[in-house]
């Protein structure tokens, strides 16, 4: 599986993501500077956390209509996979890749903690190596994961099964005490129609090495070389 | 910019609670905004006016969550 990570002024999970990457295929992946129009054919985008463009205007509204985001727009309408980690989340929403859009958290405070997501499908080329209903825990860092969308655009996303994670308690019950944001119906991530296209808020990528607390992050990469290879 | 009906604004919430603290309680919603200045070089107000609409598409507001409105001065 061939990668890229993109970076923005601003970004400050690429290294993270890179190595998360390089750990299960072995290979290190491209990375692009945000001013590239264009780059080598990659099997996998990945658009990483941090702060773009200082998050100016909207989280993710500059880096949205950077040069290399146009090249990204045109890649996911071809199918390539497209991943958005936290920023890179707040980044394909604003793009117009992914419906509904991350708000400021409803208490108004960043949150840095260790989360409990439910798995909901294992149908996607991001989720295979999990089971639906599968309870992992990830960490998240944000102050605007609050996600959300109209009534029109949630019921189509329940009824297309187009949300690929939510926030849970450890038992794995969804409701308000798992929910560190706010976000509508729990949701920490959601597919694109196709599922070609994830973002999340929660950053699988800093749960993959033991000594690191924990290794389930490790199954979204993991699933993914399966399927990309 | 401001939010649209139905979305919840934390932050107006937040502001709200604060104004009531402090001996305003005639306060009731309060609804944060957005306000942006900008030089334009187009002279024409219709035509000022039609660009401005696509900058507030394209950039300036995220219409899933926000409405805005345009004024033009000078």
């Amino acid at each position: 599986m061939k990668a890229a990570v993109l970076v923005f002024p601003g970004s400050n999970r690429e290294g993270d993501v890179a190595q998360a990457i390089e750990l299960v295929t072995g290979r290190r992946p491209t990375m692009v500077w945000h001013g590239d129009g264009d780059f080598e054919k990659v099997d996998l985008i990945v658009v990483p956390g941090g702060f773009s463009y200082g998050d100016y205007l909207r989280c993710g509204a500059m880096a949205a209509q950077s040069p290399v985001m146009a090249e990204v727009k045109k890649r996911a309408a071809q199918g390539v996979p497209v991943l958005g980690i936290c920023n890179g989340f707040q980044i394909v929403t604003e793009a117009g890749l992914l419906p509904g859009t991350l708000m400021r958290n409803s208490h108004l405070k960043f949150v840095c903690a260790d989360v409990h997501l439910k798995v909901e499908t294992s149908q996607s080329l991001f989720t295979n190596r999990y089971q639906a209903g599968q309870v992992i825990k990830v960490p998240v860092a944000h102050a605007e994961g609050n996600y959300f969308a109209d009534a029109d655009t949630m019921k189509r996303l329940e009824d297309r099964g187009q949300i690929a994670f939510r926030y849970c308690s450890p038992e794995g019950a969804v409701d308000g005490s798992g929910n560190p944001n706010g976000s509508s119906s729990n949701i920490a991530g959601v597919f694109n129609e196709t599922k070609t296209v994830l973002g999340l808020m929660p950053h699988p990528e800093n749960a993959v090495e033991p000594m690191f607390g924990g290794t389930d992050g490790k199954g979204l990469f993991e699933g993914m070389v399966e399927a990309l290879s | 910019m401001t939010l649209k009906n139905g979305v919840l604004d934390p932050q107006g919430k937040a502001i709200g609670h604060s104004l009531n603290r402090l001996g305003f309680p005639e306060v009731g919603d309060v609804r944060q905004g957005k306000y942006i200045e900008l030089e334009l070089a187009e002279t024409d107000a219709a035509k000022a006016k039609a660009r401005l609409e696509d900058m507030c598409k394209k950039l300036l507001a995220n219409t899933v969550i926000e409405n805005y409105s345009i004024e033009l001065v000078g």
